[in-house]
């Protein structure tokens, strides 16, 4: 068991590793968000997993674990927010970028963002 | 009130979790603490019907080692493209459209399309996701839309709908 936390925590590493690299070379801020949310966040869970098995006792990893979920459930809702804050600032995409749909569709969005929000059943 | 009481339940089972200890000081720090969030967020439960229908945890069982392959594959589809000399990346957002109804659906659906590496969830405008693509294959939009969401939405569906 140790040895395989090991092995995970390796792996790990070695994601986090490559989102570090697409946060230094890619060219803007959408991509750049992409490269430090998910190669980051599926590293550090692998991280988590990895000192869960190989840890001092049960309670060291629920807590790894526990993290883990957390980190999952808040890490692409703090992506979400980051671009979209930055989309509505103006931010603009990279010039090489191929297409921008939320901008053209720019007026729709604010409209409904104006919109009372509609209810719904959940 | 009954919403209350499972919040809270659920709420003291995260602590009793994440302290992982029994001694009384632990136990009424969380216990007050439940009761506040609990107060403090009175009435802004989901809908829970689907909680109790065995056949949806199901699904999500199934839902999750296919989204964890799905995320490691392009997880290193992004490594590759990030490591390359040249970066062969083509950015931009593009608009798909969702056939998921509830609200739950929909975060669910965007959450996994912001995990999986290489697409990112901007915002949801109705029925459409707007999702920032590092690299977009295709300008077909129904083919974004298949490979986009297509993969989650029908198990999604079975889950929550």
């Amino acid at each position: 068991m140790t040895e395989l936390g090991y092995l995970l925590i390796a792996v790990g590493v070695l994601f986090d590793i490559f989102g570090t690299f697409g946060l230094v070379r890619l060219p803007d801020v959408y991509n750049r968000l992409q490269a430090a949310t998910k190669c980051v966040t599926l590293g550090t869970c692998f991280i988590l997993i990895g000192v869960a098995l190989s840890g001092p006792s049960l309670g060291f990893g629920v807590r790894a674990i526990l993290c883990a979920v957390f980190i999952l459930l808040t890490s692409p809702v703090g992506a979400h927010a980051l671009a979209r804050g930055a989309h509505l600032g103006g931010v603009k995409l990279w010039e090489k970028s191929v297409v921008d749909k939320y901008e053209e569709d720019a007026e729709k969005v604010q409209e409904a963002m104006a919109a009372p929000k509609a209810k719904q059943s959940d | 009130m009954r919403k209350k009481v499972s919040a809270f339940i659920l709420l003291f089972a995260f602590w009793l979790l994440l302290t992982f200890s029994v001694e009384p000081g632990f136990f009424v720090v969380g216990m007050l603490l439940s009761v506040l969030v609990v107060v403090l967020l009175a009435g802004r439960h989901p809908r829970r019907e689907w909680l109790l229908n065995p056949l949806r945890w199901l699904w999500l069982l199934i839902y999750m080692p296919y989204f964890f392959y799905y995320c490691i594959k392009a997880n290193l589809d992004v490594a590759y493209r990030v490591v390359h000399p040249d970066m062969p990346i083509r950015p931009g957002i593009v608009k798909v459209p969702t056939t998921l109804k509830t609200n739950l659906a929909k975060t669910f659906l965007a959450n996994s399309i912001t995990l999986t590496p290489g697409t990112l969830t901007v915002d949801i405008v109705g029925s459409d996701l707007y999702v920032h693509c590092i690299n977009i294959h295709t300008d077909d939009p129904e083919e974004q839309t298949r490979e986009i969401v297509g993969r989650f939405e029908g198990l999604l569906k079975r889950i929550f709908e």
